[in-house]
């Protein structure tokens, strides 16, 4: 464990550890894989031709830098506070996931690998995973839970549009966690060839830097945008936290800004004292699951509990250990949003600015809603829409009635 | 090194020139007694040595077999507690040494010098953690080694020859050299991964070298006893118990039949 790792700076300590938490809790079949990543994740970080091609596809396939929008109709419902969305669902393949995606692939090209698998929840990640592969020629299986396949199915055909093999997987509660528990067992047995590209920033060191580390772009163009757009930081800084990778590339750039509120927004399902939520970090426990040290949602014998969201991409029982670290030292703060308010939330969004939101990020807008009246008009808000909504109709008409003609006013 | 139960097994196996036959079942599959019964039954057959499941709701190194029994084991409600029970069942009445296998959380969460004292008190032998690597190992081995347990670590095919040196030295009783690279399950041919992890692991230590991963045969068993101390079997006995499809009498005898079957094969090794 590290003493001397203050948040903030830019590595966790040479084990992985951010604080109490991280590491590296991996069988040893996956030992030289796992350090095979971190040697060439440093190697590359060190060579300058690895940054240019990286900010190249950032800038020309992505179209970063993503756009920061001002939504005053929307604004009005947040008690007047001013919010601002950084609009990473403008990025190519319609989320943040992009980031780490691009950033990963290249990492694979220069590791020789020809392969890559990954898990998905909503979707995102296996779509930006899918399109990588298609860009630079790699085989591509994408492991997602079966209850996620049928509430994400145009996540799937988009996937398969682009040529990767995407597999339902039917073990335990059948979606992100069981996602990621057959990603790991797909690497152990063909780790020679293949790369997993974890998309959040969990798992064992060096992914939770790693990750981070491709997403801070979120964070670096927003605090420059905002002081541009407004003369001075915001008052707090609200992402979605279900692994937390939009939240950790949001709020990293801002950590050492004492003055800004680090606000993640968790999926509280049908509240967080309900049995049915994915509220890790509100009710979860130290732990350790998918590879480290982290806060969990676990029995008194360590059995993980199945969580629960409407939200495939927050529907996960763990959460990235660095959250786990800021929660721990106050710097960031972790609310619960529940199902019907990230809904509400993405029906304002909707309606007030002409924006879908994904679920997902609608959590954030939902928190974004309590905290601008809690604020009240003098602050100024920003708020990371890490993805679009169009994954998310199916779920959304059925919620509101919307398939239903004499649903006129968008139903309940 | 430190005498142990384990060790003491090993070795009085090695005297007569073979190689140990190593079962596992999950604790708590089909039920909790009805698991007891099974791992006698392994005893009985003629396994020299016990591995005690300890069932996992993210068992992300097991193939579809353990898994299955790891699911009705959680799902009838299986806790800790009935796993150490299992422990103290079975090392009650034989000879042979109880391993506990286990993912960490579950140690982590019960309170790692807690496990390890409830666990000496059960009369188990020690721990395999298949997915506590050595950096990670430290708490979990200073109180397994106060308390006389012994600690086995895996090696995989993957390892590099400075990597076994490091994971041997940090085990007890013998080292888990992983056949294939993969999870669990039976497979048609163990392959040559093994035997060549074997040579290497046993140039870095003087522990006894056993082969798990895929084993399920008399003949594969036969063909790993020529190179290795130890021969390990898993999903081949969960098979038979969930082909029995709770006839409890059938599943003991197919449980059995396989063990001697087995001891056979590591006898003609």
């Amino acid at each position: 464990m590290s003493e001397n790792y203050q948040p903030g700076t830019q590595v966790p300590d040479a084990r992985g550890y951010f604080g109490a938490y991280g590491g590296r809790f991996i069988p040893e079949a996956l030992v030289a894989a796992v350090e095979q990543v971190a040697d060439e994740y440093e190697k590359a970080k060190a060579d300058p031709a690895f940054a240019a091609e990286l900010e190249a596809l950032l800038k020309d396939y992505t179209g970063r830098p993503s756009p920061l929008t001002d939504v005053r109709r929307f604004s009005a419902e947040a008690g007047g506070a001013r919010v601002l969305l950084k609009r990473e669902d403008l990025n190519h393949t319609g989320s943040h996931k992009i980031n780490n995606v691009l950033g990963q692939a290249l990492l694979t090209r220069r590791m020789g690998k020809t392969r890559i698998i990954a898990e998905t929840g909503a979707g995102q990640h296996g779509v930006a995973t899918a399109t990588a592969c298609a860009l630079f020629g790699f085989d591509c299986t994408i492991y997602m839970g079966e209850v996620d396949t049928e509430r994400q199915a145009l996540n799937v055909a988009r996937m398969r549009m682009l040529g990767a093999e995407v597999i339902a997987v039917k073990s335990g509660s059948r979606t992100l966690k069981d996602a990621i528990n057959e990603a790991f067992r797909d690497w152990v047995a063909n780790v020679d060839s293949t790369h997993y590209l974890f998309g959040t920033v969990a798992g064992p060191h060096p992914f939770p830097m790693m990750v981070r580390d491709f997403h801070r772009v979120i964070g670096i163009e927003a605090r420059e945008q905002v002081l541009e757009r407004t003369g001075r930081l915001p008052d707090a800084v609200v992402a979605c936290v279900g692994g937390g990778s939009n939240a950790m590339g949001i709020f990293h750039e801002f950590i050492p800004d004492a003055g800004v509120r680090l606000i993640g927004c968790e999926a509280a399902g049908e509240g967080a004292e309900t049995p049915k939520h994915a509220a890790t970090l509100t009710k979860g426990d130290p732990g350790v699951l998918h590879g480290s040290r982290t806060y969990v949602l676990q029995d008194e014998d360590g059995q993980t509990i199945e969580s629960h969201s409407i939200s495939a991409g927050l529907d996960y029982p763990g959460v990235g250990p660095e959250h786990a670290w800021l929660k721990d030292t106050g710097r960031a703060e972790y609310r619960p949003v529940t199902d019907d308010e990230a809904m509400q939330a993405l029906r304002l969004l909707s309606r007030t600015e002409g924006i879908i939101p994904a679920i997902e990020s609608a959590h954030a807008l939902a928190g974004a809603l309590v905290l601008g009246r809690e604020l009240g008009p003098e602050a100024t808000i920003l708020v990371n829409l890490s993805g679009r909504g169009d994954k998310d109709m199916h779920t959304a008409a059925k919620y509101f009635g919307l398939y239903d003609d004499n649903a006129a006013d968008g139903g309940k | 090194m430190t005498q142990t139960k384990l060790s003491t097994t090993l070795a009085a196996v090695k005297a007569e020139g073979r190689a140990a036959l190593i079962g596992y079942l999950p604790a708590g599959f089909p039920t909790v007694d009805g698991g007891i019964k099974a791992i006698h039954a392994l005893v009985e057959g003629g396994c020299d040595i016990v591995e005690v499941g300890l069932p996992h709701s993210d068992p992300v190194l097991d193939g579809p077999t353990i898994q299955t029994a790891d699911d009705i084991a959680l799902r009838a409600g299986v806790k800790i507690k009935d796993v150490l029970r299992t422990v103290a069942e079975v090392a009650a009445r034989t000879d042979a040494p109880v391993l506990v296998m286990t993912y960490w959380n579950p140690v982590d969460r019960y309170g790692v010098a807690r496990f390890a004292a409830d666990l000496a008190a059960a009369g188990g032998a020690g721990c395999i953690l298949p997915d506590l690597p050595v950096e990670e190992s430290d708490e979990w081995r200073k109180a397994a080694g106060e308390l006389g347990l012994d600690t086995v670590f895996v090696v995989a095919p993957s390892s590099k020859d400075q990597r076994l040196g490091e994971v041997t030295a940090a085990g007890s009783g013998f080292v888990y050299a992983a056949a294939v690279m993969g999870v669990t399950g039976t497979r048609a041919q163990v392959g040559n991964l093994a035997e060549d992890l074997v040579a290497r692991t046993r140039a870095a230590t003087e522990l006894p070298v056993c082969v798990g991963l895929g084993v399920s045969t008399a003949d594969q068993a036969a063909e790993v006893a020529r190179f290795a101390d130890g021969v390990i079997v898993g999903s081949a006995f969960v098979q038979r118990l969930l082909d029995a499809d709770g006839d409890e009498q059938a599943g003991l005898t197919a449980v059995r039949a396989l063990a001697a079957d087995l001891a056979a094969g590591v006898r003609r090794g």
